[in-house]
């Protein structure tokens, strides 16, 4: 019927199944105006959405079909990937170096993005913001979380990273220093999480299975209980 | 820390100015317009990083041209003592991101942060 229709068109069909959990947004940073009122920007795209519905021209069932095939065209496979680094070193190591080719090396292309994958160990923790907007890996990660778009996220975590994590729930000593990395331009960034203990012999699909979205942020960091 | 991005390259960087490991502060310059380097970061002083190579300049792209010719982006790290004086974390924290070239100056300063 309208032009929306053939942006709401199926690309093409993927095989992959949606069984992962990583949909949550629980735990946003404290004091994210739960019930606060709406931004300028809400206002005015609900209020073009509501006119373009009283008109006949969306349905509010094509919008929610639209934003579900955004999900479905990159799905979140980052677990996947860096299962992969956690099990074979040598992938490791080329991902390290250029993060979209090892992923091509599994059969997921990344388009355009120049992905940086950025190694925690037992001296650094990484994690990602974009402070000018909201950059983000969609094609390895899928859609960002709201907290992650959110302005008290995206403001307070560049200058206090380590009270932002703690309200994550990750408490890092002083003696591991925390890097912070602004994607504010032409890269997207993932985290390669530390293997934690107690997942020695597990499968790769078993330990894609902790490797949740927040973990490759590096929000919170992955556990084998 | 342990520099593991100083040998990836994305694409060419023709005629790069700057290399890894140099000392270099962001210009404190407020335009007008697209730019993207964040309004806290201009006037800092860092190092670079890595060099992501040639990229099509943002401040072009956003009002409808090409983007020609490419600019060289780097990576650059930044002491968060340095960026943010009232930073209460410990000395070794740091905060990276990338900054284009034509954004970037010699930092002359010995033993700056």
């Amino acid at each position: 019927m309208s032009s929306f229709d053939h942006y709401a068109k199926r690309p093409h069909e993927h095989g992959h199944s949606h069984g992962h959990d990583h949909g949550h947004d629980a735990h946003a940073p404290a004091g994210e105006e739960p019930g606060g009122p709406p931004s300028e920007y809400e206002i005015m795209s609900r209020a073009m959405q509501e006119l373009m519905e009283a008109r006949g021209l969306v349905t509010a069932e094509q919008i929610q079909r639209r934003i579900e095939l955004f999900d479905e065209e990159f799905p979140y496979r980052g677990g996947r990937v860096v299962a992969r680094a956690w099990t074979d070193p040598a992938f490791k190591h080329r991902l390290l170096a250029d993060g979209r080719a090892a992923c091509l090396e599994m059969g997921i292309e990344l388009e355009a993005e120049r992905l940086i994958a950025v190694e925690n160990t037992p001296e650094v923790h990484n994690v990602i913001v974009c402070t000018l907007c909201s950059c983000y890996p969609r094609a390895l990660l899928g859609m960002p979380p709201t907290w992650y778009k959110s302005r008290n996220y995206r403001s307070r975590v560049v200058f206090e990273p380590r009270a932002v994590l703690r309200e994550f729930g990750t408490t890092l000593p002083d003696s591991v220093i925390v890097r912070v990395h602004d994607s504010n331009a032409d890269m997207r960034y993932v985290v390669v999480p530390m293997r934690p203990k107690g997942t020695e012999g597990w499968s790769e699909e078993r330990l894609a299975g902790i490797l949740t979205r927040d973990t490759l942020v590096g929000v919170t960091v992955p556990k084998a209980g | 820390m342990r520099n593991e991005g100083a040998r990836s390259t994305y694409t060419p960087a023709p005629g790069h100015r700057f290399n890894v490991g140099d000392r270099v502060k962001v210009k404190r310059l407020f335009p007008p317009g697209h730019r993207r380097t964040p309004a806290y970061i201009r006037g800092k002083r860092g190092e670079i990083e890595r060099i992501c190579g040639a990229f099509p300049n943002p401040e072009e792209l956003a009002y409808g041209f090409d983007g020609e010719p490419r600019k060289i982006l780097y990576r650059v790290r930044f002491a968060q003592r340095h960026v943010w004086p009232e930073y209460r974390g410990p000395e070794r924290d740091v905060i990276e991101m990338e900054i284009f070239e034509h954004w970037l100056e010699p930092d002359g300063q010995p033993g700056a942060p």
